[in-house]
């Protein structure tokens, strides 16, 4: 560590500001202890709610039902489209249904061993706590849960757990639960209690006093730029996938909200712990603007194999038994398929770079249903599976009915964001963060299943009492429009347009993400070495000075620019990129999503050093040019021991 | 592939709009509609012009935010797809391709392919939703929905609100998107309480938003993505017809 | 309701349903050709004595004019402002434009009513109001030699049998729209529906046509 030194400074430790007490009775011992808004007096806070996926539209749901003025904004043309639609396998709760042996503590364990120690152990039990309540919550909306002939709800078991607690909806379940979420937002934008900005983007946060106190929105298809104030600030903005370019992200999601608190100084945790998505489909060729993830259910009935010997390149159906290698199910005879996402993705990384990859390209592994079409009859499957299996057909021309689907790990989900504090507060007073854009519960690996589960219980249930014990604890004097932190905030965002637009070089922004995606995924992506990481901060440095010096948007910041925009969220991902590196490089130890190849076992598998990196890594903005500050949170586990995770 | 595109172009809601020939060169067929259309807008870079506007986001066909007229069909030639998961592998080499925005009026076009859908939030705003506030909800399992109900609501609910219902209806009626939302919650019990409040104010303001009326033609399901069907629209105004006539009653 | 686009679509369901009721009537009365000269005009008169005495001579058929001509007037209106309200929701077309689905029922259901229209208002001329240029000579009060005369002219029977097509196709799209306008068509009824109105839409014509066919071939006369 000490070797990097020069590239952070050290600063004070961070406090999570954990409830004391046993843990089962912190959030309700805190809840108890919180102060308390008037509900006549609600009306005089004003509630700024940026993004509107499942965290964002259900905290301005749940808070505009209180009686805050809220007001909501995202950068598409409806808030039905945030990219938590598009989530397929399903939600977890602790609801013990099927009495297989869940619990509470059971999906609590669950989390923290999945995400291996890396996350904050109070706010994922609470998690375990709240998931039965946002059940409940979504079937009282109208979320079409499946369930079974005697109407009762369906559960299934996903991504490497052993019981059966996730509910779903099809492979649908985000988009349901995003549209009841939405429906919920829709009554109270007809109540008036909530104004919804669509098509805005807020490039900046305003801070004064060292306290968030608005934003700076620009509406997309006018170019006008203004300041939004208000009491509290909520963002909701999502993840940061995208900094690898080809990603299972939507095209839109960017970091541009998170890296603008960040520059304003809330510090940002964890950056590097980044997951891998064992199931998508693999890359077809140089055009390749995505990758599409297929729900990892698939595992559950799908085998994972590649051919034993390298380099055969016989059509799957004609390789024999003998000389197929199901390599997790040999490795790891108890889970078999079902090992958490990122060993089933190093795993495979492994065999295609051994030169066992096989499709076109040689770049994916076989996940074949024949053994299960034959066991439980191809009409089950295609119940389970059937618009998976159509949406593999559609995209690459292979019908999986027929021949096995090839797949491939992508990105698919960011663990860091935002460090918040037990009340899901940043650093920064008045500024929360919530859902994926924050880092505190799924430390360095997210279990299938939960990323719905925090986004909901942090917008419906955690969110809404925490800002409110803020909101009455405030000294509510008003900040003016022409405040000079408010009109530095329009200066500098007008600026900044002013100057992506007056490059005028030749290259534009859509190369220099896919470059910059190419440098994180090369050296930054499913393993990691310090020279791939400092390769990758001599590579990300050169960029940004092509960025900034060979950059092209044409026309102008006075109207629906789709270049201007996608260009300054390209210029957030490159800074943040090289954060993402810094964190990798000063973690040297392997964990959950993030693999460092100079910390494993000696059959391969990621070796945690609890002694010297058991802490949440938040970083601190210091300014242009200059080294971030590193403050440390210690993570303490009292519930359960740490133990190194297992799976054979 | 080469290609040969035929675009509309239009700088802003109030520029009237003409049509642009572009050729494209080295289409993969492996690529996606909506990549395709970047690679015409990396080469409209190259030459310093404007690119085409286009709404995207997933490219998974979830989202519903792209919509494309493509040679006069909604989200192109492939049954049950939208324009992102549509692929260049079912176009041929040396192809005319005619791309224009959705053409109503309730969705005013704002630049290029780019149209304002926003007619559909007002929609829903009508009544798409249950009322209940958060925390109220009973334990989930004290709701029993038979299978092929909730099934049938899912059926519904699969609606991505693309808007191509309305962009393929020869009256540019809004009718299978209004249905499919109330059908959604009309067959499931937590949406009973509010049934038919909620057919009359959303029929009322997918009226007030100036879409056309149905006339059973049947386009809107043959060119949704989620092909939602006919019988939705058959429930709603069966819905409708007794709001109207007070016979709510079973 | 009549504000409304799916109210106004009940409208013409409903008024569509009347002259459906009508039409069959009509027909029944047509066959009666069949059985001869003084049982054809023997119904015609009960059509003016019908509900005697307790409504005086001809007024049921004046009611039955005056529901018919509402149930047109609303139908048409209705048409009307729908098809206005679909105009109005596409102002600007497309270059490029695939109908998706529909029959050719379907594409001319409005143009088909129009052309119904026109017909309907020739064939009251022909008929009814006996305009002197469509109707040859016959024999005054004898509606059976007013129709075999009329039938006798090909130019007639021209008219009719496309008038007719007309109808069947009109009857196609207009029945099963009924339907699905009131609501009562679901997954469960769809082919049995589809059985009806297919039937309708073939029995109704075919019904009307073998009058003036057999006119104009000398089986009636």
């Amino acid at each position: 560590m000490s070797e990097h030194g020069h590239l952070w400074q050290n600063g004070p430790e961070l406090d999570g500001q954990i409830p004391p007490g046993a843990i089962e009775n912190k959030w309700d011992d805190l809840r108890f202890s919180m102060k308390l808004v008037a509900p006549a007096n609600r009306r005089h806070y004003h509630v700024i709610v940026v993004g509107s996926g499942l965290a964002g539209a259900s905290v301005a749901t749940a808070l505009g039902e209180q009686g805050y003025r809220v007001s909501c904004f995202c950068f598409q043309d409806s808030p039905r489209r945030a990219h938590s639609v598009a989530a397929q396998g399903g939600i977890n709760a602790a609801k013990n249904y099927r009495n297989d042996g869940d619990s509470i503590r059971r999906l609590f364990y669950d989390t923290v061993k999945g995400g291996d120690y890396r996350s904050r152990e109070s706010n994922t039990y609470r998690l375990a706590q709240i998931s039965t309540e946002i059940i409940d919550q979504c079937v009282a909306q109208g979320v079409p849960f499946a369930r079974e002939y005697g109407g009762y709800l369906d559960n299934r078991s996903f991504g490497g757990v052993q019981v059966s607690r996730t509910f779903y909806a099809r492979g649908q379940t985000g988009q349901q639960l995003l549209l009841g979420a939405y429906q919920s937002l829709t009554r109270q934008i007809a109540a008036g209690q909530v104004e919804m900005h669509v098509r805005s983007e807020m490039l900046d946060l305003i801070v004064v006093d060292g306290i968030a106190r608005g934003i700076v929105v620009r509406n997309l298809l006018t170019g006008e730029i203004r300041a939004v104030l208000g009491d509290a600030v909520v963002l909701a903005t999502g993840g940061y996938s995208n900094v690898f370019f080809l990603s299972t992200n939507a095209k839109g999601c960017n970091v541009t909200a998170i890296w603008r608190a960040y520059r304003k100084g809330a510090v940002f945790a964890n950056p590097c712990y980044t997951q891998i998505h064992p199931t998508c489909i693999p890359p077809s060729g140089s055009h390749q603007s995505k990758l599409t993830l297929m729900s990892e259910s698939l595992r559950n009935d799908g085998r994972i194999w590649v051919p034993r010997h390298p380099g055969d390149t016989r059509s799957p159906n004609a390789v024999p038994e003998p000389d197929r290698y199901y390599f997790l199910e040999e490795k790891y005879p108890s889970f078999g398929n079902l090992v958490p996402r990122d060993v089933a993705s190093r795993n495979a990384k492994q065999v295609v770079d051994e030169g066992m990859g096989v499709g076109p390209q040689q770049n994916g592994v076989y996940l074949d249903f024949s053994e299960a079409m034959e066991r439980l009859g191809r009409g089950t499957i295609e119940q389970r599976y059937g618009n998976l299996f159509d949406m593999y057909h559609s995209i690459t021309g292979e019908d999986p009915y027929a021949v096995p689907m090839r797949i491939y790990p992508a990105v698919h989900y960011t663990m860091g964001g935002l460090w918040v504090d037990y009340q899901l507060q940043s650093n920064v007073p008045g500024l929360f963060v919530l859902g994926e854009a924050n880092f505190s519960d799924h430390g360095a690996n997210r279990l299938g299943a939960s990323a719905l589960m925090q986004g909901l219980a942090d917008g419906y249930f955690i969110a809404p009492y925490t800002i409110g014990n803020y909101l009455a604890g405030i000294d509510q004097t008003a900040v003016t429009a022409d405040a000079p932190e408010v009109t530095g905030a329009i200066a500098d965002v007008r600026n900044r347009l002013s100057a992506l637009l007056g490059i005028q070089g030749r290259r534009t922004a859509l190369s220099l993400h896919r470059e910059l995606g190419q440098i994180m995924w090369e050296q930054c992506g499913m393993a990691r070495t310090a020279e791939s990481l400092s390769t990758a901060q001599a590579q990300l440095q050169g960029l940004r000075e092509s960025f900034w010096n060979e950059l092209y948007v044409p026309g102008d910041a006075g109207s629906l620019n789709q270049n201007l925009e996608f260009a300054g969220r390209v210029a957030d991902l490159i800074e943040l990129g090289e954060l993402l590196v810094l964190d990798a490089l000063h973690r040297e130890e392997s964990c959950g999503g993030h693999f460092r190849e100079e910390s494993q076992t000696a059959d391969g598998e990621a070796k945690r050093n609890d002694e010297e990196f058991s802490y949440v890594a938040g970083w601190a903005w210091q300014g242009e040019g200059a080294a971030p500050m590193l403050r440390r949170e210690p993570l303490a586990f009292e519930a359960v021991r740490l133990s190194e995770r297992s799976y054979s | 592939m080469k290609l040969h595109l035929r675009v509309w172009r239009q700088s802003s809601a109030e520029d009237r709009g003409r049509f642009e020939d572009y050729e494209l060169d080295d289409v993969s067929p492996d690529s996606s509609f909506l990549e395709m259309l970047d690679l015409l807008n990396e080469q409209l870079l190259e030459q310093r012009k404007m690119p085409v506007a286009f709404d995207h986001d997933c490219r998974e066909g979830i989202c519903g935010m792209c919509g494309l007229m493509i040679d006069g069909t909604a989200h192109g030639p492939v049954p049950g797809h939208t324009v992102c998961q549509l692929h260049m592998r079912h176009f041929k080499d040396g192809d005319r391709i005619v791309i224009e925005p959705w053409r109503v009026a309730a969705f005013p076009v704002v630049q290029d392919l780019v149209v304002d859908r926003g007619s559909f939030d007002r929609i829903l705003q009508r009544g798409g939703f249950i009322s209940f506030a958060t925390g109220t909800a009973p334990e989930a399992n004290s709701i029993l929905i038979p299978k092929d109900r909730v099934d049938t609501a899912m059926d519904a609910a699969t609606c991505i609100g693309c808007g191509a219902c309305a962009a393929a209806c020869p009256n540019g009626s809004a009718t299978l998107f209004t249905a499919a939302k109330i059908g959604h919650l009309g067959h499931l019990p937590q949406g009973q309480p509010e049934r038919y409040q909620r057919v009359m104010g959303m029929v009322g303001q997918m009226d007030a938003e100036g879409f056309g009326g149905c006339t059973n033609v049947g386009a809107c399901t043959s060119v949704c993505p989620k092909e939602i069907g006919q019988d939705f629209i058959s429930q709603m105004n069966r819905d409708y017809r007794r709001a109207v006539l007070g016979r709510t009653g079973d | 309701m009549w504000r409304s686009s799916i109210g106004k679509k009940i409208i013409m369901a409903g008024t569509g349903l009347i002259w459906i009721g009508y039409l069959l009537v009509h027909m029944y009365g047509n066959l009666k050709a069949f059985a001869g000269e003084e049982a054809f005009n023997h119904y015609a008169e009960s059509l003016r004595t019908l509900g005697e005495p307790m409504v005086g001579h001809g007024h049921a058929l004046m009611i039955a004019r005056i529901v018919l001509t509402l149930s047109l007037v609303a139908h048409v209106w209705a048409a009307m402002v729908l098809t206005r309200a679909a105009q109005q929701a596409r102002p600007t077309g497309y270059a490029r434009f695939r109908q998706a689905s529909g029959n050719y029922a379907t594409i001319t259901m409005r143009w088909g009513g129009l052309a119904l229209g026109l017909f309907i208002l020739y064939h009251l001329a022909h008929l009814t109001w006996n305009v002197p240029v469509l109707t040859g000579e016959y024999e005054p009060g004898n509606t059976f030699d007013k129709l075999v005369v009329g039938f006798t002219n090909p130019v007639n029977v021209v008219l009719y049998l496309l008038a007719l097509v007309a109808v069947g196709l009109h009857l196609w799209h207009g029945s099963a729209s009924f339907f699905q306008t009131m609501g009562w068509r679901t997954a469960a009824n769809r082919q049995q529906i589809r059985f009806l109105t297919g039937v309708l839409a073939v029995a109704i014509p075919v019904g009307f046509a073998v009058v003036p066919l057999a006119v104009a071939a000398g089986f009636v006369a």
